[in-house]
């Protein structure tokens, strides 16, 4: 505890990364493991539940130094923390002989929590008794859960990195995930033993950075891969020491949530790890608020998986074989992975014929329930698209919409899998939206509960002097706009159509749209796909909204 | 005997005031901070020890008479008499007694050893005028060796990095501590005009202190990142220091006790040392003079006034100008 609070002090008074980093370095290297593993797990941001209440800590606190309790409570509010006035007020102790952190917190802190109040308060007091205040007052923090140093992660890698002598990237890697503060997790941190140990651990994500000049800039098309960007969520799967995991990007384990695609990846050899999209999967993609069904509830009833069912959409293959392949180039990354998911999804087809014999899955694997009847399979492989040309392209992404997709995904054949988000390797391409101004010129009642008000609205463009009519669209207007243009509806009618109202052309909206689709119902000879407004254009005239042509021009033919 | 005026603290039967806030005809000096200082009364009678010092703050011309400490004068119909604070240089208890009432004031005081000036010393009485500067029992200070001894260490350790230790401390007493408490075999000790302009004061009452050269960026750039300068805390880097090369900032103040006044100061280092009593030592004086009553003046009274009363005391606030300390002072409360 003596370091750990040294420690403290220099991170809290030092304000430049530099000296946070030397002073992190210094303590892990002078440190035993066993404190170590605890000093980091609490700098990592890792919490305990509150092990005493603060009511009780006051209380205790005031016995111990001798002061009435509403002096304590003048102290506290004086100092603004808690935690710092008590260690403050406490009575000193000239002769300071703290237990090593791990102890501090296995002796003490970890049996506060199933103690009785009586021996929770004999804890205290014999604690307070042998920390100085500067030790006191960590120890204060350490009863409510965290320290909560100002110190970034980022920081803490880089001196564990620097310490252990690796990269970066690898001790973030190794940061990752579930791990206990224990002598050996920590030696084996610096170390960098095989994974093999903690089935749990994923790797750093390779993000790609948004392509921002032309696609042709880099380079020869034939170096380069493409994929569909999907609208999911990232993860990656863990099939390791017979268990399937998987990892979300911001690092939590959603395992449970997607009880099929676990299923399904324990048809995977030990020692793998896929990176790719959860999506939700109908004939194709879902909208993505389905998934959120899936992350809020540990499992998923079998009505919502029935709902939402959901897949995992595999692109890269990270460990293979129990080992980490992130430097292969992507070509053979990829080669693998294909060969991966057939022989899983061979296997799959013979554990439903009841035919499983292979070497290399272990017969306990087998208990689990195979695919509902009709459902996707759960495990799937994120085609590779290529193209002759860059000009080509342009036109696989005009697909991207009808596939679902948000856009591209540009990869180098021969790159690593890098971590983080280095540009370079990967690139995506999102598809952006086309934006018209369009003037409102019908409305009606919305379906369900809105009924009362006029929420689905009818868009139009100019041709020549005429409005015709291009896209219908509802919400994405604040409360207020939408009873303001139900007010105006109401009082602008000039005919009725069925439910629908025509108005007075006097709104423009901006509108979003995927693009336009050839329609032989509309006057116009198309239709806008996926409109959404953007926003009311009340600093707009009619007659600065947009025209058919201009529409026409987009549908390329 | 004491009432509170416009004018400040004043003593009817003996027709002066006490650290008056406002010119008067006699002003009776505990000590020469200048929210118990002020210039312009037709006359002044302090601690002997205090006198050099208060013609540095009120100018040549002031009227300034010195009494030593522990002897007697007459004013009317009061006996007056002066006590170590312990405080700064020349600072003092003042012992008011009239038709066998005996009151003292304590100005500002401390409990903690200190080579630049007399020793507090408790005066039996039977109203204690205390200060309550830091009159909260989180306000305890450490040993004053260890302190100085991480002051000295931190000077080190900016040495092999060429930056110049730069020491923030207030101008009268804090800073002369400070260069009291410097190890002079570890480089050039230099000193701000503000501080210097007390330094013979101090030689003339006897006090060593290391001999001090002038701080200007000529004399800093000279010392190659060696030296520790002693001056008057200011925010941020102040103007004089623009061109002396790089350096560290220190703050020597009660208050860096407190995470967050470390934290808002925006120095590289605080040092928790003050000049006036912590909370153990306000009690201890208050208990040591026997008073029954006690009338508590600066900062955030009503903890000490409570506590007081709940422990068989008669005690109550008295509102006074004093400021705990000056406003440029780093002692100067934050709130409250
Ligand atoms: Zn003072
Ligand atoms: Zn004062």
């Amino acid at each position: 505890m003596r370091a750990f609070a040294q420690l403290f002090a220099v991170l809290d008074r030092t304000p430049d990364a530099s000296g946070k980093t030397a002073a992190l370095e210094d303590y892990f290297r002078a440190t035993p493991p066993a404190d170590a593993a605890w000093a980091l797990w609490f700098l990592y941001g890792q919490r305990l539940k509150r092990a005493v209440k603060s009511v009780d800590l006051r209380r205790w606190a005031a016995e111990a130094a001798d002061l009435p309790p509403w002096l304590v409570g003048e102290c506290c509010d004086h100092v603004g923390d808690p935690a710092e006035a008590l260690a403050l007020l406490l009575p000193l102790n000239p002769h300071p002989a703290p237990l090593p952190l791990a102890l501090l917190v296995e002796q003490r802190l970890l049996p506060l929590a199933a103690a009785t109040e009586v021996e929770q308060r004999a804890i205290l007091r014999a604690t307070w008794s042998e920390l100085d205040p500067t030790q006191r007052f960590l120890w204060h923090k350490l009863l409510a859960g965290n320290p909560g140093i100002g110190v970034s992660r980022a920081l803490l890698v880089r001196a564990l990195a620097r310490l252990a002598r690796v990269e970066i990237a690898v001790m973030a890697h190794r940061l990752l995930g579930a791990w206990r503060p224990t002598p050996a997790h920590f030696a084996r941190l610096m170390s960098g033993e095989a994974p093999g140990g903690e089935p749990a651990c994923p790797y750093p994500f390779y993000l790609a950075s948004p392509l921002e000049g032309e696609a042709p800039a880099l380079g020869a098309v034939t170096d380069w891969q493409f994929e569909w960007k999907w609208d999911g969520l990232r993860a990656q799967l863990l099939r390791r020491a017979g268990e399937a995991i998987l990892w979300s990007r911001d690092e939590e384990i959603v395992t449970a949530g997607f009880p099929e695609v676990a299923d399904a990846a324990r048809a995977l050899p030990e020692g793998t790890v896929l990176d790719g999209e959860l999506l939700a999967w109908g004939d194709g993609p879902l909208p993505f608020a389905g998934l959120q069904r899936r992350l809020n509830r540990r499992a998923p009833s079998a009505a919502i998986r029935r709902a939402v069912p959901a897949v995992f959409m595999a692109y890269d293959l990270l460990e293979c074989g129990g080992a980490d392949c992130r430097q292969w180039p992507l070509t053979k990354r990829r080669r693998e992975l294909e060969r991966l998911l057939t022989r899983a999804a061979d296997e799959a087809a013979r554990r439903e014929a009841g035919l499983s014999q292979t070497g290399w899955l272990q017969p306990d694997l087998f208990d689990s329930q195979p695919v509902a009847p009709g459902l996707p399979a759960p495990l799937r492989l994120s085609p590779a698209l290529s193209v002759a040309t860059w000009d080509d392209l342009a036109g696989l992404q005009a697909q991207a919409r009808a596939t679902g997709a948000e856009g591209l995904m540009l990869k180098q054949r021969d790159a690593a899998y890098g971590a983080g988000r280095q540009p370079g390797a990967w690139w995506k391409w999102k598809v952006a939206p086309f934006i018209c101004d369009a003037v409102l010129v019908a409305a009606q009642p919305g379906h369900g509960r809105r009924t009362t008000r006029f929420t689905d609205y009818t868009f139009a463009v100019w041709q020549g002097d005429e409005l015709i009519s291009v896209a219908k669209a509802g919400s994405g207007l604040t409360d207020a706009e939408t009873d303001a243009i139900d007010a105006f509806v109401r009082a602008h009618t000039t005919g009725r159509f069925g439910p629908a109202r025509l108005v007075t052309p006097e709104l423009v909206f901006e509108l979003a749209f995927d693009g336009v689709a050839p329609s032989t119902r509309h006057k116009a000879g198309f239709v806008l796909r996926r409109p959404r407004i953007v926003r009311w254009r009340q600093d707009k005239r009619p007659a600065e909204a947009g025209t058919v042509a201009t529409l026409r021009g987009l549908c390329r033919g | 005997m004491l009432t509170v005026t416009e004018h400040g603290l004043y003593c009817a039967s003996g027709g002066f005031h006490i650290d008056p806030w406002r010119a008067v005809e006699r002003a009776v000096i505990t000590h020469a901070h200048s929210d118990h200082a002020r210039p312009g009364s037709r006359s002044y009678l302090c601690a002997a020890d205090g006198v050099e010092v208060l013609r540095v703050r009120l100018g040549r011309d002031a009227s300034i008479a010195g009494l030593g400490y522990g002897a007697t004068t007459r004013l009317n119909e009061v006996q007056v008499s002066f006590h170590p604070a312990g405080h700064v240089l020349g600072s003092a208890q003042i012992r008011i007694e009239c038709r066998g009432e005996v009151w003292v004031v304590s100005g500002d005081y401390k409990t903690q050893p200190d080579p630049t000036c007399a020793a507090f010393e408790p005066v039996f009485c039977h109203t204690f005028v205390t200060e309550s500067t830091f009159g909260l029992p989180v306000y305890r200070w450490p040993e004053p060796a260890s302190v100085f001894a991480e002051i000295n260490h931190w000077w080190r350790s900016n040495q092999p990095r060429a930056r110049t230790s730069v020491l923030f401390g207030y101008s009268l007493g804090k800073a002369q501590r400070l260069l009291a408490g410097l190890d002079a075999s570890i480089g050039p000790i230099l000193a701000h005009r503000a501080v210097r302009e007390f330094l013979p004061a101090y030689a003339a009452a006897g006090i060593r202190l290391p001999a001090v050269q002038p701080a200007t960026p000529e004399s800093i750039r000279a010392a190659g990142g060696r030296a520790i300068v002693v001056a008057p805390p200011a925010a941020g880097n102040p103007a004089w220091l623009d061109g002396s090369g790089e350096f560290a900032t220190a703050f020597a103040s009660g208050w860096m006790l407190l995470r967050g006044m470390r934290r808002s100061r925006g120095a590289d280092r605080a040092f928790a040392l003050s000049d006036h009593a912590d909370w153990p030592g306000l009690v201890s004086a208050i208990r040591a003079t026997g008073a029954s009553r006690v009338l508590v003046t600066h900062g955030a009274s009503a903890p000490l006034v409570r506590w007081l009363n709940e422990h068989g005391w008669q005690a109550e606030a008295l509102a006074t100008r004093f400021v705990g300390e000056i406003p440029e002072e780093p002692e100067t409360p934050h709130r409250g």
